[in-house]
Order: C-alpha cells, then sequence, then structure tokens
C-alpha cells in the first residue's frame, strides 16, 4: 500500500470531467492504467469555483479550493494532487498563493474550515500540478517514446493551452525556471509529450490566445469570434487536430465550431482533441477506451484513415 | 484642466465649418475642425474608493497609465472601446458620466488575465473590471449583466451542493435570462453529441440530470459559505453607502 502511494498522485477530476469533459477523465485514467501510474481520486472533493465564485468573492473561490486540498493532504496523506483541468489547477494554484501570502485569505479559509468541520489547509501542505506535469515528470519525453505502439506520425498537432494553465504567471512560481521548467508566455510541455508520440507539431501562434470560456453562454458572440480566430489560425497552420488541455478550452472549441457554422455559416475542419485521447492512441488504447465517441468534434473517421484506429 | 485623453473627445464635439474664413485666411473644410470645448463639474470624488472597495479593485490605485493593459487585452481587440486603462483613468479621476458611456460592456471582460500579465504595477487590471460590473450593478446603472446571472446560477448550486451538474446550470441560466433552451446550434451540438453514444452512457447522464450530483459531508460548508456570503453582501452594499446603518 505504501509503495503505491508512493508512485500515485491524488486525482481532483473537477465538475467538467463528470460531465461535457468526460472524455478527458476517461482518456486520463485510460493513459494512467497503461503508463503504470497510480490515480486515488480525492474523497468527497467539492467544486473548486471555476471562473464563477470569484465573482462572488474571490475568498470563497480560496475556500472551495483549500477544502480539496486539505483533504487531499490531510484525511488522505498525498503530497501531490493532480487536475487535468486548467481552471482546477489553476484555482488550487491560486488558493495556494493566496493562502501563503495574504492574511485575509488566511482568516477567511480557517474560518470557514472550522464551522465546516474539516482541517484547515496550510500553504505548503500539498503540490498541485496538472495532468501535463505528471506525466511529463513521472515518465518522461523517454519513457514515453519507448512505450509507444502506433506513432502520431503524420499527425499534425497544434497544441493549445488556454489562459489558465499560465497566467497570471505570479501563481505558477515554479514556471520560466530555466531549462526544464514550463515557460508561462510560450508553454511547451504538451507539444514535448506529443513529439515524443511522434507527432507532427506545427507552430502555432495561438497556444495561449483565449476561447472566451467564461463567456460561453453569456456573451456567446464574443466566443464564437474568439473561437474562429482559433481555428482559422490553426488550418491557416496546417494542423489537423487542435490538442486540448482543459474542459474549457475543449468545449468551447466544440461548441463554438458548431456555432459558427450553425448560426455565422464559417466553416472549419480542424479536429478537437484531449491530449490525453492522442496519447491514449499512440500508446495503442482503442477510440473507444479514450472516449473519443464521447467528442462532439467527430475525428473517428480522421484517425482510422491515419491507422491509429 | 487640458484634454489628454483622446477617448474623451466626443465625435459630436468635432465641429468643421464647410466655408470659414478667420482674418482673410480661408480654412474652409477640415482645416477649421476644432473641438468644442466642454467643462466637467459633476467629478464623482467617492468612485475609486468605492470600487477599491469591492473584491478586485484593491489596487486600482497603483496604476500609472503605461496602457499595458488594453494592449494585451483579448476583448479589446474585437472592440476597440473596450479600453481598460481608459476606464481605470476615469475611475480614478472621477469622470462618472463619462464611465457611464461603456456601461453595457464593462462585464465583456472575459477574464482571459493578460492584462494581469502585462501589467507591470500588479493593479490586476482583470479584477478591476469585475469590480467596476459589480459597481454599475450595485448603483443602479446597469441591470444584472448575463454573465452575473451565469455566476449567481453557477455559485448557487456550488453552495447548495458543492457541485455542479452542467445541464442544471445551463437551464438555470436560460431561465434566467429569458432565452430558448432549443436554440438551433444548442440542438445541432447535442445531436452530434449523442451521435456515437452508447446508449449506457446516455442513461448515466440523464441520471446525473435527476439525482442531482452531491458532494458528501457538505452540510457544515454549505452553512458556513451562506454566513458569509450574506456577511460580504452587506459590507460590500455599506462601502457602496447604499445601506447606511440607522442612526440611534
Amino acid at each position: 500500500m505504501n509503495e503505491i502511494k508512493q508512485q500515485s498522485v491524488a486525482y481532483y477530476p473537477g465538475c467538467a470531467l463528470e460531465g461535457s469533459g468526460h472524455a478527458y477523465d476517461r482518456s486520463t485514467r485510460a493513459v494512467a492504467e497503461a503508463l503504470g501510474l497510480g490515480l486515488v481520486e480525492v474523497e468527497n472533493w467539492n467544486c473548486c469555483g471555476a471562473m464563477e465564485v470569484k465573482n462572488i468573492d474571490p475568498k470563497l473561490q480560496t475556500y472551495l479550493s483549500s477544502r480539496v486540498m486539505s483533504i487531499a493532504k490531510e484525511e488522505m496523506g498525498f503530497d501531490q494532487v493532480m487536475a487535468p483541468c486548467n481552471g482546477c489547477y489553476h484555482n488550487l494554484k491560486k488558493a495556494e498563493y493566496d493562502l501563503a501570502n495574504d492574511e485575509e485569505s488566511v482568516e477567511v479559509t480557517e474560518r470557514l474550515s472550522e464551522k465546516a468541520g474539516h482541517a484547515t489547509y496550510k500553504a505548503g501542505g500539498i503540490e498541485t500540478i496538472h495532468a501535463l506535469d505528471w506525466i511529463k515528470n513521472t515518465i518522461g519525453e523517454d519513457g514515453l517514446s519507448k512505450r509507444i505502439k502506433k506513432s502520431l506520425k503524420d499527425v499534425k498537432i497544434a497544441n493549445y493551452y488556454g489562459c489558465m494553465y499560465t497566467r497570471p504567471r505570479h501563481i505558477f512560481p515554479e514556471k520560466d525556471q530555466g531549462p526544464g521548467s514550463e515557460s508561462t508566455s510560450q508553454p511547451h510541455f504538451m507539444d514535448d509529450l506529443l513529439a515524443a508520440a511522434g507527432a507532427d507539431i506545427v507552430d502555432y501562434p495561438l497556444k495561449t490566445a483565449c476561447c472566451g470560456g467564461a463567456h460561453t453562454l453569456s456573451d456567446s458572440d464574443t466566443s464564437t469570434k474568439l473561437v474562429v480566430n482559433l481555428l482559422r489560425a490553426a488550418e491557416a497552420v496546417g494542423a489537423d487536430v487542435i490538442a486540448t488541455e482543459c474542459p474549457t478550452c475543449h468545449s468551447g472549441l466544440e461548441m463554438h465550431q458548431v456555432r459558427a457554422e450553425k448560426v455565422h455559416d464559417i466553416k472549419t475542419d480542424v479536429k478537437i482533441v484531449y491530449f490525453t485521447q492522442l496519447l491514449g492512441l499512440a500508446l495503442g488504447l482503442s477510440p473507444r477506451k479514450v472516449g473519443l465517441h464521447e467528442n462532439i468534434s467527430d475525428s473517428l473517421g480522421f484517425f482510422k484513415q491515419k491507422g491509429l484506429a | 484642466m487640458p484634454i489628454h485623453e483622446k477617448q474623451l473627445i466626443r465625435p459630436e464635439n468635432l465641429v468643421t465649418h464647410d466655408e470659414l474664413v478667420i482674418d482673410g485666411v480661408d480654412v474652409s473644410g477640415h482645416w477649421s475642425t476644432f473641438i468644442e470645448s466642454r467643462v466637467v463639474t459633476d467629478y464623482n470624488e467617492d468612485m475609486e474608493t468605492e470600487i477599491a472597495a469591492l473584491p478586485g479593485g484593491e489596487h486600482i490605485h497603483r496604476c500609472w497609465q503605461c496602457g499595458s493593459c488594453t494592449n494585451a487585452c483579448t476583448v479589446n481587440a474585437l472592440n476597440e472601446r473596450f479600453n481598460p486603462r481608459f476606464w481605470i483613468y476615469l475611475i480614478r479621476t472621477g469622470m462618472e458620466e463619462e464611465l457611464l458611456r461603456d456601461k453595457d460592456i464593462i462585464w465583456q471582460c472575459v477574464s482571459c488575465n493578460k492584462c494581469t500579465y502585462a501589467c507591470p504595477r500588479d493593479v490586476n487590471p482583470e479584477g478591476v473590471m469585475k469590480a467596476t460590473s459589480h459597481w454599475l450593478e450595485l448603483k443602479g446603472h446597469t441591470e444584472k449583466s448575463p454573465s452575473m446571472h451565469f455566476d449567481e446560477e453557477f455559485a448557487a448550486q456550488v453552495f447548495k451542493t458543492g457541485k455542479i451538474e452542467e445541464g442544471r446550470i445551463i437551464r438555470g441560466f436560460f431561465k434566467r435570462t429569458n432565452q430558448a433552451l432549443m436554440q438551433d446550434w444548442l440542438v445541432e451540438m447535442v445531436k452530434r453529441l449523442v451521435r456515437h453514444l452508447p446508449v449506457k452512457l446516455l442513461f448515466m447522464m440523464g441520471m446525473a440530470n435527476l439525482a442531482r450530483p452531491k458532494t458528501r459531508g457538505w452540510g457544515g460548508a454549505e452553512a458556513a459559505v451562506n454566513e458569509y456570503v450574506a456577511e460580504r453582501e452587506a459590507s460590500n452594499r455599506k462601502a457602496l453607502g447604499l445601506d447606511k446603518e440607522p442612526t440611534t
């Protein structure tokens, strides 16, 4: 048990991965199994606050995120919590920063945790990592390329990281630390991993541009414009696929690709696929196993044609 | 006060005479274009303090108007009227009437945080945009924005159950904003979504709609969060002078 725990991380899927991002949850678990990495789901986790609760009150978001870290650390004894969702990852990182630097956030979190009846999370208790960090740091590019069964060699991929993985920079103190670390202006972890899986990575200038995810429904026209930009730019640089690592970005791109077509008569054909689905296919998993059929963007025919499905 | 803000020049105040001769010099046409002067007297001296009292607005005083935020802004690239630097200027100088000219677009900030990333003074312009939209709503200058309706629907579910269920959020949001759920593109999206899905998964999704997902052991947190929210709402209103404490 102890040995398993050392190789495992606490897994925080978050609400989106139980709903529209279910394919991301499914492919993350499938890839973990294929790579022999342990995932133990955080017990009784709650919503991190996403992009909405902070607009009611930012300190509530800090509390919500701290509760997840408190359970993973105090009740389950983990040193790392892994969140594949950019929103969850960002909010846990933000809470970590605020609890280390802002007294008022500490006071509010203490007060709410005490009333709610669980241990108060203290800054420095647990390290939050993204699914990208998790695979990059445990398996790495070399380890990954050794395990590849079907190379992605004919697949042209634009890697799209969105906003919350790198901004604002102060909540990611481990990034921009020179060679080997992630960059906030030119993130490359997904590029590195998919390149190790054989993919033909295209130079995508909009990798950290915004998809308008915060206003997907409340300001749909803005979101559609931003998404059309992203899709057209990917096609302009020759990408077959946009690889995603965030369920909000992913479903935003899928939804507004459909909306652009139906409402504005703008048709684009680039496929939208989670990076874990791409890795899964390269590791020899079936399309069903990585949840390709759960995507709105239909990529099954494309991957069959490439001999990957 | 000299005008040093291009945006303060209103198009309707630009005057050009087709035929004009001054001291024997012909300045007809664009040679005679001038800006009609106007006097601003109704400065709102409390505006900066009030917006700074709302969450996100705390560091507005640090701004030195470099414009990095507007330069980096996602929404500004789509609509040049969306100008965070200018709004911060208006708030800090108390030019309420000028700010109100843009009251219906400030909420459109997409929270991409490119401004926060670019800002050399840690103003947190994204937070200032949220605080300003809040201020406009609380002061009654604008209706609740669609974005605020969405945030409230979302937060209410999280506070109640610890989690959200997306289908319920979408229905709740469309109901709050009086929109039809059966929009063409949404129907098309759902059609494409269910195309390959096995019956078992569809059944599970249906169940998630009926049996609301809930975080076990959330009860204590729900009470604590609700108490805190009420407290914050009261203190925000007080900071804006909306609820004067009863004088005894």
